[in-house]
Parts: C-alpha cells; sequence; structure tokens
C-alpha cells in the first residue's frame, strides 16, 4: 500500500483548545474577464431547454436472502378439553363424557345421524360400487405409445461447492432410498472448502439427505449390501475402503488401512454373494483388483494383479474403472479397463496367472461401464469412448454390435431389469438414451435431454421403471419411464433369443467372408501382370459398386422395418457381412496402392 | 321425544321419571351405537363434539384423536365449499373411499359422527 498523505502533529498538540481568530476579508485570487475568449464561442438562438417537475430518483434493487423453510408437525394428542378439566384424569374426563351424553341435543343428533350412517353402511355392504364389472379383460396393446420419460424428482448436492453425483445405489429392498456417492474426480481440483460427505438420500425429502456419511476421503463408489440393508461399503479417492451401518451413524465403523489398500481411487466396489453376507470386492486404477472381508478391514484376503501378460507384474497391469459381478456366476467377474480393453476372470482358477481367462478389446478409450444382461447371462455392455457396444461371451475377436459414433462420450450405461432388449446410456452432453435393438438399432428409441452439465453415472431401479442419473454438479435427476419401455412385451424374449442365435449366425458368416476375402487377397498377390493402375481402377470400382449396394440394401431395409423382423435380422446379418466385405476391399485398395508404390522405387 | 320444560316441580317421583325418561333416550343412542358397530365390516365408531373431545368411541385415543382433529378440518372445507357453490345448500354426509377402507362421516353443527368400514365384498 502506498502512501500517499502523512499527516504529523506533536502528541502535546492533541487535546488543545481551538484558538479561533478574525480576519479580515481577503481576495486570493482576481482573474479579470477576457472579452478576446468570446471569439471561440457562437451565439446561440433559440436555445432548446427542457424542465421537469419531478423528484429526483435512484435506481436500487435488494434481494432478499433465501429463507430456509422447514415443515415440522405437532403433535396434538389431546383434544380440546376445556379448561377446568385435566385430560389426564381420567375420572374428570369420564364425568364429563357422561354429562355430555345426557344432553338433550346430543341424543336427538346422535339419534339423526345415526339413522343417516346406518343407511349408508348398510348401502356398503349391500353392493360394492368398485368391483370389477368386465373381468380380465386383455390389456390394450401400448405399442402406439411413443416412449417418453418424465422427471419425478431431482436431488441437489447441498454443498456450495458442487461436486460429481459418481455412483449411485438404490436401497435394496424398498427403492425409497438413494445413497449418493460425491466427489470430485478432476485431476487436483480439489478446493480446499470442498465437503468430503456423501448422502443417503429418502425420496419423500428431497431437500435434505437422511443421512450424511462422513468417510475421511471423498467416496468414489458406493453400494448398498443386497444382504443387509443397513450396511454400505464405500471406495474412497485416496484408495481406501471403508464400511458403514446407518443405524450406527455417519462416521465409517471400520476403514481399511492405508498401507494395503489402492493407491488410487476406487472405480468399483461390489458386494460378493456369500454365506455371511460380508465380502466385497474392489478394483482401482492402479491395475488391482482386492477382496476385502467387511469385518477385517485391516488386510484384503487376496489380490489379483491385472496384467495381460499373466505374469502378475503390477508394472503391466492395466487400470481398472469398472467392475462387474453376476450373482448367478459367483466365480466368475469382468474388469473394464482404462485402456479400452475388457479381461474376464475366473475367481476359484489355481494359479493367479490362470486368473485372467479371456480379454475382450475394441473400444479407444476407458471401458466405462461393464453390465451382464439379466436375461442373458452371456451377453453384456460395455460402454466408453463414443459407443456402446454389446458383446457375447463366446466371440473374443470383436463386439456383436456396437452403436454409431455419438459427438460426446457415453460415460454410464446399464441393462434394463424388465426387457431383455432394452439398454440405458448416458453422455456427457447430459443425454439419457434409451436403446431398443429388437425397436431401432441405429438410433436409441428414446433420447432424453438430462441437464446441460455431463452425465457421470446412471442406476436402474429395480423394478425397470426409475432411473437415477447423476451429474457433475452432483445433481441426481430420477425419471420415470413411460410403460411401453418397462414392461415385457409378449413375444420379446423369444424375438430376443431369436436376434441372439442370428448374432451367432452373422458372426460365422463374417468369418467366411473374412476367409474368402484372405483367399481373394492371395489372388490378387498372384497376378502382378495388371499394371498397378489398373489394378487401382478396379479395386475403386468395385469398391463403389459395393456401396451402391449397400446403400440400396439399407434404403430396402428402412422401408420394412417392424413386421418382418428376421428379414431385418438377416439384413443386419448382411451388412455385417458386407461392412466386413468393404473393410477387406479398403484393405486390398490400400495394399495395391502400397503395391504400386513399391514397383515405382526399383 | 322431547321433554317440556314446562313450571314443574321437581318432585323425587319426577325426577325418577325423568332420570327413566333421559335413560331410555341414552339408551336408545347406546342401541343406535351399538346396532352400527355390529355392521358388517364396520371397524370403527367415533362420536366427535366440535371441540375435537372424543365422546365415544371404539378405538384408542390417539388414534380418535388423530380422525377427529383431520376430519372435522375436512368437514368445514367441505361443508364451505359446498354453501359457497350455492349458499341454499348445505353438506349432509361426506364419504372417503380408499384402497383400504372407507369414512364416512355425519355432521351436524356440534358433534361429528364418524364411522369407519371396510366394505369388502
Amino acid at each position: 500500500m502506498e502512501i500517499i498523505y502523512v499527516y504529523t502533529r506533536k502528541r502535546s498538540e492533541f487535546g488543545r483548545p481551538c484558538s479561533f481568530s478574525d480576519r479580515p476579508a481577503k481576495v486570493n485570487v482576481d482573474i479579470p474577464p477576457d472579452p478576446s475568449m468570446a471569439s471561440d464561442f457562437v451565439l446561440r438562438n433559440p436555445v432548446d431547454s427542457y424542465v421537469q417537475h419531478t423528484s429526483d430518483m435512484s435506481e436500487h434493487e435488494v434481494n432478499t436472502e433465501r429463507v430456509e423453510v422447514e415443515s415440522r408437525g405437532v403433535n396434538h394428542v389431546e383434544g380440546g378439553w376445556p379448561k377446568d378439566i385435566n385430560p389426564q384424569e381420567v375420572e374428570q374426563t369420564i364425568r364429563f363424557r357422561k354429562k355430555v351424553e345426557k344432553d338433550e341435543h346430543y341424543i336427538n343428533t346422535i339419534t339423526h345421524l345415526g339413522t343417516l350412517m346406518e343407511h349408508c353402511v348398510k348401502q356398503n355392504n349391500a353392493i360394492n360400487i368398485y368391483e370389477e364389472y368386465f373381468g380380465e379383460e386383455e390389456v390394450a396393446e401400448v405399442e402406439d405409445e411413443p416412449p417418453s420419460a418424465k422427471t419425478i424428482n431431482v436431488i441437489r448436492d447441498p454443498n456450495i461447492t458442487k461436486r460429481t453425483a459418481t455412483h449411485l445405489s438404490w436401497h435394496p429392498d424398498t427403492c425409497k432410498k438413494l445413497a449418493v456417492a460425491y466427489s470430485s474426480l478432476e485431476f487436483q481440483q480439489n478446493t480446499k472448502d470442498m465437503s468430503f460427505d456423501s448422502y443417503i438420500w429418502d425420496l419423500e425429502n428431497p431437500n435434505k439427505p437422511e443421512l450424511v456419511l462422513k468417510p475421511s476421503s471423498p467416496l468414489v463408489s458406493l453400494e448398498y449390501n443386497p444382504k443387509d440393508s443397513h450396511v454400505l461399503v464405500g471406495g474412497c479417492y485416496n484408495g481406501q475402503m471403508a464400511y458403514w451401518d446407518t443405524r450406527k451413524g455417519g462416521l465409517p465403523v471400520e476403514v481399511s488401512t492405508v498401507e494395503v489398500s489402492h493407491r488410487d481411487p476406487v472405480y468399483g466396489a461390489i458386494w460378493l454373494q456369500s454365506k455371511t453376507g460380508t465380502e466385497c470386492f474392489s478394483a482401482s486404477t492402479d491395475g488391482q483388483v482386492l477382496w476385502w472381508d467387511i469385518r477385517k478391514l485391516s488386510e484384503p484376503t487376496e489380490t489379483l494383479v491385472l496384467d495381460v501378460t499373466r505374469k502378475g507384474l503390477l508394472e503391466n497391469a492395466l487400470g481398472a474403472v469398472t467392475l462387474e459381478f453376476e450373482p448367478t456366476m459367483p466365480t466368475k467377474f469382468m474388469v473394464g479397463t482404462e485402456q479400452g480393453i475388457v479381461i474376464a476372470c475366473n475367481r476359484k482358477a489355481k494359479t493367479p496367472p490362470e486368473k485372467i481367462t479371456s480379454t475382450y478389446s475394441g473400444h479407444h478409450g476407458p471401458v466405462y461401464a461393464l453390465a451382464r444382461n439379466p436375461f442373458y447371462p452371456k451377453i453384456f455392455l460395455t460402454v466408453g469412448d463414443w459407443t456402446a457396444r454389446i458383446w457375447s461371451e463366446e466371440t473374443k475377436e470383436s463386439s456383436i454390435m456396437w452403436t454409431k459414433y455419438h459427438l460426446s462420450y457415453l460415460t454410464d450405461g446399464c441393462w434394463s431389469t424388465v426387457r431383455p432388449a432394452v439398454f440405458f446410456t448416458t453422455r456427457s452432453d447430459g443425454t439419457l438414451d434409451v436403446w431398443d435393438f429388437l425397436f431401432k438399432q441405429n438410433d436409441p428409441s428414446l433420447s432424453l435431454k438430462v441437464c446441460d452439465e455431463p452425465l457421470s453415472s446412471l442406476r436402474l431401479q429395480d423394478n425397470g421403471c426409475v432411473v437415477g442419473c447423476g451429474s457433475k454438479l452432483g445433481t441426481v435427476t430420477l425419471l420415470e419411464i413411460s410403460s411401453g419401455l418397462c414392461t415385457l412385451q409378449r413375444n420379446e424374449k423369444t424375438l430376443a433369443t431369436a436376434v441372439r442365435v442370428l448374432w451367432a449366425a452373422s458372426r460365422c458368416l463374417r468369418l467366411k467372408e473374412r476367409a474368402r476375402s484372405e483367399a481373394q487377397e492371395t489372388e490378387v498377390e498372384e497376378k502382378p501382370v495388371e499394371s498397378p493402375h489398373e489394378v487401382l481402377n478396379r479395386a475403386r470400382r468395385e469398391f463403389f459398386e459395393v456401396i451402391e449396394v449397400e446403400l440400396q440394401r439399407r434404403a430396402q431395409a428402412e422401408t420394412q422395418r417392424l413386421p418382418s423382423l428376421f428379414q431385418v435380422k438377416d439384413c443386419v446379418g448382411e451388412e455385417a457381412a458386407a461392412q466386413g466385405e468393404e473393410s477387406q476391399l479398403l484393405k486390398d485398395k490400400e495394399e495395391e496402392e502400397e503395391e504400386k508404390d513399391a514397383a515405382k522405387e526399383p | 321425544m322431547s321433554l317440556k320444560r314446562s313450571s314443574v316441580q321437581y318432585t323425587p317421583s319426577y325426577i325418577t321419571l325423568l332420570c327413566l325418561l333421559c335413560n331410555r333416550e341414552k339408551a336408545e343412542v347406546e342401541e343406535t351405537l351399538k346396532r352400527i358397530q355390529a355392521h358388517k365390516g364396520v371397524i370403527a365408531t367415533i362420536v366427535v363434539n366440535a371441540e375435537g373431545i372424543p365422546i365415544r368411541t371404539t378405538l384408542d385415543n390417539s388414534t380418535t384423536v388423530q380422525y377427529a382433529g383431520l376430519l372435522h378440518q375436512l368437514i368445514m372445507k367441505a361443508r364451505s365449499t359446498v354453501r359457497d357453490i350455492d349458499p341454499q345448500n348445505d353438506l349432509t354426509f361426506l364419504r372417503i373411499r380408499s384402497k383400504k377402507h372407507e369414512i364416512m362421516v355425519a355432521p351436524d353443527k356440534e358433534y361429528l359422527l364418524i364411522v369407519i368400514q371396510n366394505p369388502c365384498e
């Protein structure tokens, strides 16, 4: 700060009375008028001037502070007894009642009301006006209703600095409570005032959390124990595991020791099926999968290093971003990694290298979500980079189906628990997509913009109708899906099975195609007689021909959609085969170009 | 039957007569309420006065007071609604059918007769 003015005064001079003195008027400055300056000015005639007779106003705005309103109820236990009667005294109340009963007016009233009431009671007993009159009617087809979803509730992060809602977990029994894990996943973006709390919300009261969970580090994942609905396990940002008992309050009952926990945020924590119901396992980007017993969190019961080369080296390990476990197959589980590879593992293998059974690669970026179809456990869904892919366990080379490349990242996904062909995905532009691949394969059947910020997590309630989406600013939106998307259609299961069969068939077709085009390739290599230029032209021509045929076929497929499902599926199979062919032709073309270049050189 | 209060001497015999008559009418009330309670499906019968004091009830006190308080307010609202639409009209009966049972309320200026019935068919 600069010192602009210094004022000094002697201490002895403080408090002295002021001594004023009179002085005659003195002229300090005298500036005489200078007529030569008038030439700088022009005389103005007429002059516009306005006069307004109003008072001077000034604009001022005030915004009152937001009042926090809390609803409270008053429990009124006793009626309005007159002052002289003590409601606790049984004698006095009985006496009062007897007195009232003797009142003439009372008697008349009650007799009159009694007859009225009896009439209605008898009416009720005579006939039930709400009975089912027309028996079990066939429920009308709801296919005409366009799929829709409406928001039923929005829960916001009550803190000032908003954190991402990274994981949602519904209460296993009631589905009226939702546990949400909040943390900030941006690297080193934790501000000092960011709270570490995560909340359990009761849907009846979205303004105030039912329970505040206070870990020592923000929670990245949180799961209710499906066997014991009071226990939750959470994975922290610093790699520790903690578990809570909601009956015991908001502090964790036990936290794992830092030395044996993960070294990176715990992105996946799932409970295992065990007799005791206290086992869980967790995965993190440090490349380890650890098994824990809740009763003893001081060290994990088992570890697995996600090293695809099967040497168990931590340096080669892939970082895990998501875990998947299906209670019906307790020994197998799957891990989605940062590198875009899905690793299927078997827990009961004898040696650690054998624990990794197979890998599936296909994504360009981290696999953010991994889920098995609840109806067909061999089919699973992965969500990562800009697509969602559906895989079959038997097909290891590539996914059997994938969505188109979207404009924004896909952040989370899950299958519907009621319909085998429906799954949900969330995107980083705040959109929730509902895909029904029996109905439409190229686009989602419902695409909803939930909010402006990216959606980070998604969880479907067990009944399949209500889905919760968590966003980057900590807002959890609950949406109810229209009944068309959450009730099983009549022949859906058979159709889905048929689709699976067709996928297998298309896979075989593709393999055959590949074998055939490989044979073609060798043929091309054997005739170098054609000049490279001609070869190029030929390849180009063939390529465009195939594209034309494809376009026509697709146009045909669009016009004959749903009714002939098998035909459409055939087209898909053919398309896939043709795609395989196209890609082979592209490869051919490239190879021929290379040959041309090679031919030019010598 | 209403008693005419004329200038009469309250001799003991007269008082006895009055008591007998009162008791008979009181017995009539008792009988009516018992009859209602005995009907098929009736879960509870409550008589409440205008201040919310339960005069007669077959339920426990806390539930009775809850019903009394809530239904009193509802009756006031329903009555004012009916009278707003047509001032000559008045509320005679209110029936609330819910998933589990039916609540019937017969209002009066000073008392409320509440019956909860389960119309099981």
